[in-house]
């Protein structure tokens, strides 16, 4: 009884925040905290919880988590990976019936979520102390608009993988440290080995998007309620595509498709030296072009100022709590133990791979000072963990990223392919968020 | 025989009693067809009706559902990704269709001639590829049209040639039509084989008394006699066309930039409806699809059926 009382007074002060007009500075402090009593009698009270993500092997975290509160039983359930996984989602919660307490979601996703007040700000039962426990950037992911609306899990810090090998054979003994140096180098290697420094591949916004992320530019904005900023053809935006097609037209970098056969085997072969990729594409290319083993190293992403080396992310995901969730308690501790407990963090780690949004892991030398065989014995995650310190901290997502994406694959995308003219086609782009933002009944700033 | 007899003595009572008997007969009637209706109305009409509902509003993401009238019908009409889908997909049926069919239709011919060798293993080996889910077939025919390590761009390559872009801007469209080809001509051919077989023997061996060729048989007496059947291919194959799905659906993840969100109108309906997030509008697609293939079907079926009014005269 005292449990479904206190649970249907949060999910009250759980609507009236994430309706909040005004974005009231002083209400949270107002919100009560979830009394001890209340947490203990939830997490000792028998409890069904479902769980939607497509992480694999997830289960064994979800098992320990079972064991510290044995009365909690978790369903764990597989209902597809990218669009799939959301456009069920997304169904799930507009007839009402059959979502999950407890869901997988990416960063960019998180606002389109917020948008239709789908997530539970958990805020009340204790998130915003857990701030200090993750890298900042990745907090400000998930903690906006006066809320935190989920737990964070893994990220996609921006790196530089390459061939060392090729670069050798192109006169260079470590990646190049700035971006004039990435179009010299990129010269050299197509003169002296045929192959190209990396692949931008044309069907991949978020790498783009990441870039842009690095590059310091604010692209999409969203202040949770009626008003998005679109600003992907600023100035900034402009010459980052422009660096990218200038080198695309001299056929120094490629712009093939990505994640296709063909792809996969210029990897392999080593027609790209390089990729320009996330902490996740590690264990990926061990997985994809094993004959190249101990022929990799990884390196931070080229600068446009060398001095302040700083990074983008691309990827990574949090576990949110949905607003329609009928334990509240329960859910927000499973999202929070899974991502936040050193033990099943540390196994996200070393079993599934997944690059750490918890200092703890990050700053564990058990992590850091792994020597990976394949980039010839580096210590790649120290290497990672270094550039996930210098990812940008400022960086929002509007509420419809899908359709940005698809979007950005009808005119940028085909710009540069066809290697024509991508810093024109950002103002297509521009034009075509800002038309689907009105048409939605947003105010563009 | 049986019948008659078991049927007497029913049919006597009911002439006693003609309306309660005529009754009891079409409430039978209606029962045996209810298993059908039940699943017609529930699978169909409602599901056709809830979409027709649907088209008639407009949900934004800001401000919930309002009633537009016919909007996204008109909308749709100027919808330029959705013309240049239909218009795509006009050209794809005036190009494929003909060459498909062709092709069936001669190997019906050729099978049913008796003269082929192997007759009944040919007729498996064309009707195999339509036993290949499209799913599996589109993944197959992708990789075949690698264009850096395809077979096919390979091979061109041993010869010294340039390979022809069979996954880019100007090939797309033709290599889904050899796909599609490829994967239904079993298919038709069957179809229009049975209808062969139905031919009876007599004709042909009246023409042949008359001295007439195979040839001459299979245009004189084969091709007409199954006309239905090739009629009724074409307008499979129309309704095929206009709902091409999997394989632009599959194609895009090898040929993303080419195959953009509106490359076939119902892969449109289905972006609009699930990237885009307008249901509503994806609602009004599906019907101007539905009705752009009810027009062109019934042309199909009216003016075949003038030309064979025509051969009758």
């Amino acid at each position: 009884m005292a449990l479904a009382g206190t649970a249907a007074a949060f999910s009250f002060i759980a609507t009236g925040c994430s309706a909040g007009d005004d974005g009231g500075t002083g209400e949270e402090s107002a919100a009560p905290e979830v009394s001890t009593d209340a947490f203990d009698e939830a997490m000792s009270t028998p409890t069904k919880l479902t769980f939607w993500t497509w992480v694999p092997d997830i289960e064994n975290q979800v098992a320990l988590f079972e064991q510290a509160y044995p009365e909690i039983d978790v369903t764990v359930e597989n209902v597809g990976q990218g669009l799939e996984h959301y456009q069920k989602l997304r169904s799930a919660i507009e007839s009402g019936e059959g979502a999950p307490d407890v869901a997988q979601i990416e960063y960019q996703y998180i606002p389109s979520f917020t948008l239709t007040d789908s997530l539970l700000d958990l805020t009340p039962y204790g998130a915003a102390d857990l701030g200090g426990d993750y890298v900042e950037w990745v907090w400000n992911q998930v903690a906006v608009n006066d809320g935190v609306w989920a737990i964070p899990q893994d990220t996609g810090p921006m790196g530089n993988l390459y061939r060392t090998d090729i670069l050798k054979e192109a006169g260079y003994d470590e990646a190049p440290a700035t971006y004039d140096e990435y179009a010299e180098a990129a010269k050299q290697v197509k003169e002296k080995t045929g192959a190209y420094i990396s692949n931008l591949a044309a069907n991949e916004p978020t790498q783009l998007v990441a870039l842009l992320w690095q590059a310091g530019l604010e692209p999409f904005g969203y202040d949770g309620a009626e008003t998005v900023t679109i600003d992907v053809n600023s100035d900034g935006a402009k010459d980052v595509v422009q660096y990218w097609q200038d080198l695309a037209q001299a056929d120094l970098v490629s712009t093939d498709a990505g994640w296709t056969d063909n792809w996969f085997q210029n990897i392999a072969n080593g027609n790209y030296a390089g990729w320009l990729v996330p902490a996740w594409g590690p264990i990926f290319l061990q997985g994809t072009a094993e004959s190249t083993s101990g022929l990799w190293a990884a390196a931070p992403l080229p600068q446009w100022d060398a001095a302040n080396p700083v990074s983008g992310n691309w990827g990574g995901s949090s576990d949110a709590v949905l607003a329609s969730t009928e334990n509240p308690i329960a859910a927000y501790e499973l999202a929070r133990w899974i991502n936040a407990e050193p033990e099943p963090t540390m196994m996200f780690a070393q079993e599934q791979f997944l690059f750490p949004a918890a200092l703890s892991v990050l700053e564990d030398p058990a992590f850091t000072d792994a020597e990976v065989e394949f980039f010839g014995g580096q210590q790649v995650n120290k290497i990672f963990a270094e550039i996930s310190a210098t990812v940008n901290p400022e960086f929002q997502w509007l509420p419809f990223m899908e359709f940005a994406y698809s979007s950005y694959n009808e005119t940028v995308g085909v710009a540069l392919e066809k290697k024509g003219d991508a810093v024109g086609a950002l103002d297509d782009w521009q034009q075509q968020l800002v038309d689907y933002a009105t048409e939605q009944g947003f105010t563009v700033q | 025989m049986a019948d008659t007899t078991v049927d007497a003595p029913v049919s006597q009572t009911a002439r006693a009693k003609p309306a309660r008997g005529k009754a009891r007969h079409s409430a039978v009637g209606y029962l045996f067809v209810l298993p059908f209706m039940i699943l017609f109305v529930a699978m169909v009409l409602v599901p056709l009706g809830y979409s027709a509902y649907l088209s008639l509003f407009e949900e934004k993401l800001i401000g919930g559902e309002a009633f537009v009238g016919l909007k996204n019908f008109t909308e749709a009409l100027t919808d330029q990704a959705f013309l240049g889908g239909v218009g795509r997909m006009a050209l794809f049926l005036v190009i494929q269709v003909p060459i498909m069919l062709g092709l069936a239709l001669f190997l019906a011919l050729a099978i049913d001639s008796g003269r082929a060798r192997a007759s009944r293993s040919a007729r498996l080996l064309a009707f195999m590829p339509y036993a290949v889910p499209g799913v599996v077939a589109t993944l197959m025919w992708g990789y075949l049209y690698g264009p850096d390590f395809g077979p096919i761009a390979q091979a061109f390559e041993a010869l010294g040639l340039t390979p022809p872009d069979m996954l880019g801007e100007s090939g797309i469209l033709g290599s889904m039509m050899n796909i599609v080809t490829w994967e239904y001509v079993g298919y038709n051919m069957i179809i229009m084989y049975a209808a062969l077989r139905s031919i009876p023997t007599e004709l042909y061996e009246a023409a042949s008394i008359d001295g007439a060729s195979q040839i001459r048989i299979a245009l004189s007496i084969k091709i007409p006699a199954i006309r239905p059947a090739i009629i009724l291919t074409v307008i499979f194959s129309v309704i095929g066309t206009f709902q091409l799905f999997n394989e632009p659906a599959l194609l895009d993840a090898i040929a993303p930039v080419v195959i953009t969100n509106g490359f076939t109108p119902n892969f449109y309906a289905y972006n609009v409806a699930f990237v885009n997030q307008d249901v509503n509008y994806a609602a009004a697609i599906a019907f101007l699809l539905g009705l752009v293939i009810a027009v062109i079907s019934y042309v199909v079926q009216l003016s075949s059926q003038r030309a064979e009014r025509k051969v009758r005269r």
